[in-house]
């Protein structure tokens, strides 16, 4: 016997210790409670006759009849670092449990050190994907407080780009699906069409993710010249190959085979977990907050709410498809309509002063030393604001003690409620589908964990 | 200011927020009995639940008749139907923060409920499996609590590997 071999074993329990998340895990039956089972194995609903009901859930089922498997947390389909306990009766699906918190960074108590206007850095980087939205609904909810109205042009450069974000964080999304369902062509053309947008981007703010683009009061810059023959070049070339897409996946004999009737969700389950988004939409209940409880000037534009039947990820997916072009046509709106004006607040106590001012007027010297050092002053309450993120409903619950820096701020993530929803749509299927399951829930494991 | 539901606990305060926000002010006892009118008011869906730690404002503005402590959980509800939200503010308590668990109303409350209790270390009375969510199983504290200490205290690594 050689040394290395007793410190593998060694290190085999080590690795064990060191690994081990308790009572996050799946545990075995035994050791679980009814209601905890109830949820593990996806019944939801409490009414009769709805659905699976928590006391019918065949818990007499032997431990050693079934095996406990981990998938995760660096699984190339997991989007990330989501780890998935799953408990097998052969190849179909019992219970899952997924286990996070890879992530976790802290934002929020990060975001109680930051001022008001360093605050959008972190927020952006929630929701690595739709950044523009993060800030979105932090900056509305930071003007709701401070009670000051956004220019009109503010208004629409806000919402255009927001739509911008939306298509490209649903062709990432038709990128990994695609992916994940072993058609890597659509990878490549996902993330082509992808990154003309992110050009767009970086040529507006300077960034191409983790923009910083949208602030309270406004945004930062106004568009480049000649935005919209780039705009207008980004949306014929998106549209167009929207149906190439269409083409290359919606009849293809296996794409639909794993897509097709796979984990359906009912409209009352995905009310009562609080899902929202495509998830909800593809269920049948029309709720678009862009539609349902209007911000921006997303009532004066005209478009379409896509939504499905039967809730299973051909639904999930023909709606990303659909809503991409949806917002081509809200963004196409969005060029005609485009107000002049200004594009920030002119509100000297919340937006600094242009650079050549600074040089000749003490005033704005002042103002500029001090939105930098310390900030500006928030009235003292609380305020929650809601916008409709690629995943959902994304709120941002702030609440302000009258200083510069913001006392909580709590967002309320779609990706992390939505993920709730898995072990329901595990339910029954098999190994295989747990990849499709976890692609067209589409979790954004940096939102997730925050 | 949208009427309390018929069904509503007597005594439950209700103010009007900020913009269109209506706030209800439950006392512990009558937090679950209310989201419970609420829901079978037309609340479908549960959106949002999460904690404050007050412990820098004990003398906090409220309205009348409420008792502030320390610690407090607020729950968004929303109706689709009537597209009305409400945020219901419970004063979960000083030391031993504890609230009713609205799992079985909404079962889409565990992971949020989980993760108000990781960060804040508030007990939900029936939740059906509450442990820590986002941090480690087994770290000590609660990081959203204003008390924590940040950076005062070193990183909690899990035990060093040794040699490898």
């Amino acid at each position: 016997m050689t040394d290395s071999t007793v410190r593998t074993a060694e290190r085999l329990e080590m690795l064990a210790v060191e690994t081990s998340e308790g009572a996050q895990e799946l545990q075995r039956r035994a050791e679980t409670g009814t209601d905890e089972l109830g949820r593990e194995v996806g019944a939801v609903l409490r009414l009769p006759g709805l659905t699976l009901d928590p006391q019918s859930v065949d818990f007499d089922r032997r431990d050693d009849e079934t095996m406990i498997i981990n998938m995760g947390p660096s699984h190339p389909s997991t989007h990330g670092v989501l780890r998935l306990m799953l408990e097998l009766d052969g190849e179909y699906v019992l219970r899952t449990k997924p286990v996070i918190g890879y992530l976790h960074t802290g934002m929020e108590k990060t975001g109680e050190a930051l001022s008001y206007i360093q605050g959008a850095t972190n927020v952006t980087r929630m929701d690595y994907l739709s950044p523009v939205i993060n800030e979105l609904g932090y900056s509305m909810a930071v003007e709701k407080l401070l009670d000051i109205e956004v220019p009109e042009r503010a208004t629409w450069i806000r919402m255009m780009m927001s739509e911008l974000n939306r298509i490209s964080s649903h062709l990432v999304w038709m990128a990994t699906n695609g992916m994940d369902l072993g058609a890597s062509s659509m990878m490549i053309y996902g993330l082509r069409e992808r990154e003309l947008i992110l050009a767009f981007f970086e040529k507006t703010a300077g960034l191409r993710m983790n923009l910083n683009y949208v602030r309270p009061g406004g945004v930062a810059a106004d568009l480049p010249d000649g935005w919209r023959d780039d705009v207008l070049v980004i949306c014929d070339t998106i549209y167009a190959r929207t149906f190439e897409y269409d083409e290359l996946l919606t009849g293809q004999p296996i794409f639909r085979g794993r897509m097709v009737g796979v984990a359906p969700l009912a409209a009352e389950e995905a009310l009562a977990l609080g899902v929202t988004g495509p998830l909800l939409r593809s269920t049948g209940v029309a709720w678009d907050l862009r539609r349902s409880m209007p911000y921006l000037a997303y009532d004066q534009v005209e478009f379409d709410v896509i939504v499905g039947t039967y809730g299973d990820n051909f639904d999930r997916y023909a709606i990303r498809l659909n809503e991409i072009r949806e917002s081509i046509r809200i963004v196409r709106q969005c060029i005609e309509m485009m107000p002049a004006g200004d594009y920030r607040s002119q509100d000297p106590k919340v937006t600094p002063p242009p650079r050549a001012r600074i040089g000749e007027s003490m005033e704005a010297l002042i103002h500029h030393f001090k939105l930098f050092t310390e900030g500006f002053h928030v009235p003292q309450g609380e305020v929650y604001s809601a916008v409709e993120s690629p995943r959902g409903e994304l709120g941002c619950y702030l609440v302000s003690d009258g200083g510069p820096k913001p006392y909580r701020i709590h967002v309320r993530a779609p990706s992390f409620v939505n993920l709730q929803a898995i072990s329901l749509l595990m339910r029954g299927g098999s190994m295989s589908d747990t990849i499709t399951v976890i692609s067209t829930i589409d979790p954004i494991m940096g939102e997730v964990d925050r | 200011m949208i009427p309390l539901p018929p069904t509503a606990p007597p005594g439950v305060i209700a103010v009007d927020g900020l913009a269109t926000d209506v706030m209800c002010f439950p006392t512990r006892d009558q937090y679950y009995a209310l989201v419970k009118s609420f829901k079978d008011d037309g609340f479908e869906m549960c959106v949002d639940v999460c904690g404050v730690d007050y412990l820098e404002h004990p003398e906090r503005e409220l309205p009348e008749g409420v008792v502030a402590t320390r610690f407090e959980v607020v729950t968004n509800l929303l109706s689709l139907f009537k597209r009305q939200r409400v945020r219901i503010r419970v004063q979960a308590g000083d030391d031993a923060p504890e609230v009713d668990s609205l799992f079985t109303l909404y079962p889409g409350t565990e992971a949020l409920e989980r993760e108000t209790f990781d960060m804040f270390g508030v007990l939900f009375t029936n939740h059906p499996d509450l442990t820590r969510i986002l941090m480690p199983e087994e770290w000590e504290g609660h990081p959203l609590r204003k008390d924590y200490g940040i950076g005062k205290v070193p990183v909690q690594f899990k035990e060093s590997p040794g040699p490898r």
